[in-house]
């Protein structure tokens, strides 16, 4: 075997030109890609969307360390412990900043007299942790007024509201929306309402000196894991979580423990069975067609090399093709769910995975084909 | 003399075994030298098919010897097949075996690069090979737009491909009409006559006989007579050595 063999791009030739001589074969393994690749970025990126909103309370809080009380399942799951712990955690070197944070959900009831269930958080807006951010209309200093929310936009039809200055009802109170972001999910059904603590503390029947979080915001260039140490140790009876640890362990909780996660996974996992089913029974069905041509050029002098070349370039060639037009489908998917209460994400990472994945996916399907095209007879040229 | 360019000793072949054994090959000796046409005729199921596959080294026979070139091809590795093919053989089918998807040039050029010619030199001599056939005005062609006789043509292109010295043929006229038949037994006249390949033919066309050096009739699996007719010089002299 030459260097010329090696080089020999005649064998993709061929298998480009068996996959254009066939059309509708070529329109069937595409049309299989496609949908193959279209499920897996769809519940891929379902997943991944699950990911974000469900932490994203906590992946977007300005706090260095969380203080909670002891073993909450995750953020939306917390306890009250006493706010008098403040004081103990201001002494912790390192400490710069230490603010109340509440989390829980609410009854909230619609003009139609129909309820919705919410999660109201409760931040000190002196602080600057803790509070609304995507901000698109109003001012977060408006929350230091008493009864007044912020709210997401996506869920104004939700909670039976038109904007800024309608007036809602909270827990039996009255209360003014004066606020609105854009994109701060819920991963539950109820969404945030963010408003101040101390209003907060009216909705959630808190006691006076109760907290449910400490919010800690460490000094600049202050060590976090050791600030996190110290204020175990002098704070007992509560637990201290970086941003990182809650965050992570909230989306463990909603993602894995529902189920939701491993629901979308399996579906990702389901859409590259399907894909490989697809493409293995047109890449073989694609082979046992040309069995003869196979079978003619071994006896015409090629090895199994050269057949392994024609199979494998036919299926990386449907590969590239299926995933030009599967990623294209999959990104208007990801567009339109673009801004919508269930997004599903596809960034670039996802998209090289996915191509990775098609091209595994692919060459795997070929390998029954390669199985049954090397093991032919070349005897067989000369029968009938 | 000059020595066969393929000597025939002895030759077995059995497929199966036990009751469902059979004998397709009993015994067979058999030298062919280049230069000559050497026709193959006999009752189906003689053992013709059989005979032409071993010799090509698309079958391995169950005993006896087969020296092509010189070289005991009877067990040999399997791997090394391919390439006692690719340099020795030019295979001719009955179902012409062209790959649809190719053009008639492409075709010819597929065996060129199965021999390490590839690129420029490839085509150049994709494109004199179809023409010696008289098919320079096809090259372009898919199969499906060409006649049987056309499509066998290209064929014939291709076993030309690696410039083999023996060009094996199984019933190449079986599917053509009588006109295109006479070109392509013209042309394989040709090729043995100008070009001194060796050329083995199996047929049932009686046409042949116009043509061949030797005719040699099978009946199971065995030699049954060997007949000279317008013997070349070089064959001749074979026969008499
Ligand atoms: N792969 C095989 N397995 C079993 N038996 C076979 C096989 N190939 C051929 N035979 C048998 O061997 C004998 C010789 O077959 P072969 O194909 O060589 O005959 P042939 O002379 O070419 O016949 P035809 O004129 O019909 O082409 C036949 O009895 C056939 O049935
Ligand atoms: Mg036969």
């Amino acid at each position: 075997m030459n260097v010329v063999h090696l080089l020999n791009l005649f064998m993709f030739r061929i298998a480009w030109r068996n996959l254009f001589h066939d059309k509708v074969r070529l329109i069937v393994t595409l049309t299989g890609i496609v949908f193959a690749l279209v499920l897996i970025a769809v519940q891929f990126g379902l997943f991944l969307g699950f990911l974000e909103t469900s932490s994203n309370i906590v992946a977007r809080n300005e706090a260095d360390l969380f203080i909670a009380a002891p073993e909450i399942p995750h953020v939306n799951g917390g306890a009250p412990i006493p706010e008098s712990r403040r004081f103990r955690a201001l002494a912790v070197p390192g400490v710069a900043e230490v603010a109340k944070y509440s989390l829980l959900f609410v009854v909230w009831k619609l003009p139609t007299g129909a309820q919705e269930s919410v999660q109201v958080v409760g931040f000190e807006p002196g602080s600057g942790l803790g509070g609304p951010y995507d901000i698109v209309a109003g001012d977060v200093n408006e929350l230091r007024n008493d009864d007044t929310v912020f709210v997401d936009e996506i869920y104004l039809p939700k909670l039976g509201i038109q904007g800024i200055g309608d007036s809602v009802e909270i827990f039996g109170r009255r209360a003014r929306v004066v606020g609105l972001t854009r994109g701060i999910l819920s991963f539950t059904t109820a969404p945030y309402v963010f408003t101040s603590f101390k209003n907060a503390q009216n909705y959630q029947r808190l006691g006076n000196d109760e907290t449910m979080f400490l919010l800690v915001k460490t000094k600049p260039g202050a060590n976090v894991a050791r600030v996190q140490a110290d204020l175990k140790r002098s704070i007992s009876g509560v637990d201290v979580y970086t941003r990182e640890e809650l965050r992570q362990k909230t989306m463990n909780y909603w993602v894995f423990s529902t189920g939701a996660g491993t629901t979308t996974l399996m579906g990702a996992v389901l859409g590259l069975i399907v894909g490989i089913v697809v493409v293995a029974q047109t890449i073989y069905s694609a082979t046992i067609d040309h069995i003869r041509e196979f079978g003619t050029l071994k006896a015409i002098g090629a090895r199994n090399s050269h057949i392994y070349r024609v199979i494998l370039s036919q299926s990386a060639l449907s590969a590239v093709f299926g995933y030009a037009f599967g990623i294209s489908a999959a990104k208007l998917v990801s567009l339109a769910t673009e801004g919508s209460n269930v997004p599903i994400l596809l960034p670039l990472e996802t998209a090289i995975g996915i191509f990775a994945m098609t091209i595994l996916m692919c060459l795997t399907a070929s390998a029954i084909s390669i199985r049954k095209a090397t093991s032919i007879d070349p005897a067989m040229v000369f029968r009938g | 003399m000059t020595q066969p360019v393929i000597e025939i000793r002895d030759l077995y072949k059995t497929y199966g075994a036990g009751d469902a054994a059979v004998h397709a090959l009993r015994g067979v000796d058999l030298d062919v030298h280049a230069g000559e046409i050497l026709v193959l005729m006999g009752p189906s199921g003689s053992g013709k098919t059989t005979l032409v596959s071993a010799m090509g080294c698309i079958l391995q026979a169950t005993s006896g010897s087969i020296r092509v070139a010189g070289r005991e091809i009877v067990g040999v590795r399997e791997r090394d097949l391919p390439d006692i093919r690719l340099k020795n053989f030019g295979f001719i089918f009955q179902g012409f075996n062209l790959f649809p998807a190719l053009n008639a040039q492409e075709n010819v050029e597929v065996a060129m690069n199965l021999q390490g010619i590839g690129g420029k030199r490839a085509r150049l001599r994709a494109v004199e090979l179809l023409q010696l056939v008289g098919l320079g005005d096809k090259l372009r062609a898919i199969p499906a737009n060409l006649s049987g006789g056309q499509k066998q043509r290209v064929a014939i292109a291709r076993a030309l491909a690696g410039d083999p010295p023996i060009i094996l043929a199984d019933e190449p006229t079986a599917a053509l009409d009588s006109e295109s038949g006479k070109i392509v037994l013209e042309l394989l006249a040709k090729l043995a006559r100008e070009r001194k390949r060796a050329v083995v033919v199996v047929t049932h066309d009686p046409r042949v006989d116009e043509y061949a050096d030797r005719v040699i009739h099978i009946a199971d699996g065995r030699i049954a007579s060997s007949e000279n007719r317008n013997l070349q010089p070089n064959a001749l002299e074979a026969q008499f050595a």
